[in-house]
């Protein structure tokens, strides 16, 4: 059976890119800070997909490994956003992001 | 035309009984579906007989004697709850989130169950041999973490929510401990000729097979005390007694399936045991030699082989010869003379089993799947020994035992065995620079 | 199929109201990821993904949105007062890719090479433990940073 579309590198790219995208809309547009931080945890899924894309086009492990550790810091920034979020909520009672402008004259 | 089908059929079966890969690997798509088939129908009937096993031998330790009425000496109890359960009324909270209450108990049960695919009952076993097969049960394990949380927070009620909280926290914290003594026993697979280890169940069974020695032996006492890590965080990871503060009735009114009744607690129940199946499974695989009979090296040969081979058929038979045992001792009211007749078909069944596998060709097929699933069972016996036996734990007791206890042991273990495994080549560069 | 999949569910995570849809329609997009990772050949990227991004990283923030999640959240405005903005800069950086993606189209080679997967695992660790054996320790302290920094934000009292 001869699929109809070959997959190709760029159509990896071109999914990576999209996520990355909707991303960005969710980092820009939404109110709730757990929305963003969920936000940022898709864009960088959206690059680990460009690596693991590009690590199979050349062949090697490389894009692999560097992959792991995007997860491993993307854990490491999710945990630590998380704790302000709780310390931010602890103070103001509230998770709106327009109400954090504590420096806002 | 028609022998010349059965013919075809023969020739199919015996192609397949010869090959020497999972029908994953071999891109066979009607066995791995047979196979699939089969491990669904064996979980549900294993997890029927855990039920009915779990109230017997729990009320035998406590010196009493269990379901006796429903059928003979309650065998048929399961099937009564099973019936009840399906035709509860199905009630959801007033606020509760539809959509999230709805999908809760389901991805538990596919975190349950999607675990068997990589389970390997015999050298060719298992749906397919994923050559990251341990990563994938330990990551598909996890995933019931997220089922429960949303179970409990779905409920909209205090005790479901705290229940979840706590049960996902102590899971959490017990997969880490989980991680590290698995970490241990795959280091102990790169070990044997060719250098390199392998993450594969069936690579890990494959190397015990190699190097001669059950992995719970090896590295006296470090491969002990990896499994009794893992066997710790198992009953702890599948909240179980003495960990299950989470969901006993007596602490929170059962927990993060308070506000699940008939059909989606069943689901829940399928989950749990179907998670203490699938945990035995790794633990059996990593230490305890997975489909490998015992003593393979002590007593080899092939009249030990024989006698090994004889085990399943003559289990099957003991049971039978139970059954009539118990059927003849059985009052001799005409009131029990129902379940006397029960009991009696039960054991004739069991013998047939018994005497089916005592033929040779189904003996060498079957042999494997008998001893893991023996060993898996002995476990399961475990299991509900604890539960019979162990006060249970505090939360936060629990929580100290599994950062403050058993994460340094898993490090050390996980130490310890990598430096007694390349020891010969540490001397090697001491004493030859 | 399965980028239609974390389409959808990219999508879901950014316009549903409720945190807890949100993070569900998060876990099916990791979860297609980790498939799409079996599809290039990347076993050991996709278990750790399952085991830490679906199984470590989300029952985090169920965590942190059960705490914080409080009745009147879910009688505001889904979207922020700067929306318009946002939606422009999106724009912008998606023409951006659109023209970097067209113009770019003839760089690669037309079929991937062909990768075996059997001893991905070991390569893996062949290269993670030998040439980047720094990166490896950097990230150990880097996780411990960040268990400090997490432990001190979200204590009561420092």
């Amino acid at each position: 059976m001869e699929p109809m579309l070959h997959i190709t590198t760029l159509h990896y790219l071109v999914l990576g890119a999209a996520l990355f995208l909707l991303g960005v809309i969710g980092v820009l547009t939404r109110r709730n800070v757990v929305i963003v931080l969920m936000s940022i945890e898709l864009i960088l899924n959206a690059v680990n997909l460009n690596l693991v894309a590009f690590s199979r086009l050349w062949g090697g492990v490389h894009g692999q490994i560097f992959a792991i550790f995007v997860i491993t810091d993307a854990a490491a920034e999710a945990a630590v956003g998380l704790g302000i979020l709780i310390a931010f909520f602890r103070n103001k009672e509230t998770v709106n992001i327009d109400e954090v402008h504590l420096l806002k004259w | 035309m028609g022998h010349d089908l059965m013919g075809q059929i023969v020739q199919y079966i015996q192609s397949y009984l010869s090959s020497d890969q999972t029908p994953g690997a071999a891109g066979n798509m009607f066995w791995v579906l047979v196979y699939i088939l089969a491990v669904f129908v064996g979980l549900s009937i294993a997890v029927i007989a855990m039920n009915w096993l779990e109230r017997k031998i729990l009320a035998h330790m406590q010196v009493r004697l269990g379901p006796m009425r429903v059928g003979p000496h309650g065998l048929l109890q399961p099937i009564a709850d099973a019936i009840k359960l399906l035709l509860k009324e199905d009630i959801i909270p007033a606020e509760a989130d539809v959509a999230i209450f709805w999908m809760a108990p389901f991805m538990v049960v596919l975190a349950a169950f999607t675990v068997f695919i990589v389970v390997p009952f015999g050298p060719t076993h298992a749906v397919t041999d994923m050559n990251i097969g341990i990563l994938f049960m330990l990551g598909v394990s996890s995933l019931s973490v997220l089922g429960i949380v949303m179970a409990g927070w779905a409920s909209n009620s205090h005790y479901p929510l705290i229940g979840a909280l706590r049960s996902s926290a102590q899971m959490v914290s017990y997969e880490v401990a989980m991680g590290l003594a698995v970490v241990s026993a795959i280091v102990m697979t790169s070990l044997n000729a060719s250098g390199t280890g392998t993450l594969s169940m069936i690579g890990i069974v494959q190397a015990q097979q190699e190097q001669g020695v059950w992995f719970i032996f090896k590295f006296f006492p470090l491969g002990l005390i990896a499994f009794f890590i893992f066997a710790v965080a198992m009953v702890a990871e599948t909240n179980r007694a003495p960990f299950d503060l989470a969901e006993a009735e007596s602490e929170l009114t059962a927990g993060f399936h308070t506000e699940y009744s008939g059909f989606r607690w069943s689901l829940f129940f399928l989950a749990e045991y179907s998670a203490m199946i699938a945990v035995s499974s790794i633990a059996v695989t990593l230490w305890l030699g997975g489909w490998l009979r015992p003593f393979p090296n002590l007593l080899s040969g092939s009249t030990w082989d024989l006698i090994f081979s004889l085990f399943p058929g003559v289990t099957f038979l003991f049971l039978a010869a139970m059954c009539f045992f118990n059927a003849v001792r059985m009052p001799k009211h005409p009131f029990f003379r129902i379940q006397t007749i029960g009991l009696a078909g039960f054991g004739v069944v069991l013998g047939l089993i018994g005497l089916v596998l005592l033929v040779p060709a189904v003996r060498i097929r079957v042999q494997d799947i008998f001893w893991f699933s023996a060993k898996v069972a002995a476990f399961m016996y475990l299991y509900i020994w604890y539960r019979g036996t162990f006060p249970r734990y505090r939360f936060d007791q629990l929580m100290q035992m599994g950062w403050k206890v058993l994460l340094p042991m898993g490090l050390g273990v996980l130490i310890l065995t990598a430096t007694a495994g390349l020891w010969p080549l540490i001397q090697q560069s001491i004493w030859h620079p | 199929m399965l980028s239609g999949i974390m389409l959808i569910g990219g999508i879901l995570v950014i316009t549903r109201k409720n945190p807890v849809h949100s993070a569900l329609a998060l876990i099916t997009v990791l979860l297609a990821q980790a498939a799409i990772y079996l599809m290039l050949y990347a076993p050991f990227v996709a278990g750790v993904q399952i085991i830490l991004y679906a199984g470590g990283i989300m029952v985090l923030f169920l965590f942190v949105i059960m705490l914080v999640n409080i009745d009147r959240a879910a009688k505001e405005r889904t979207f922020n007062s700067q929306w318009l903005v946002g939606i422009v800069a999106a724009t912008a950086l998606g023409g951006l890719f659109v023209a970097v993606y067209t113009k770019g189209n003839n760089i690669f080679p037309e079929h991937a090479l062909s990768m075996v997967e059997n001893d991905n695992t070991q390569k893996v660790a062949t290269m993670l433990y030998g040439q980047y054996m720094f990166a490896f320790e950097i990230a150990s302290l880097l996780l411990l940073v960040a268990i400090i920094g997490a432990v001190v934000m979200a204590k009561k009292r420092i």
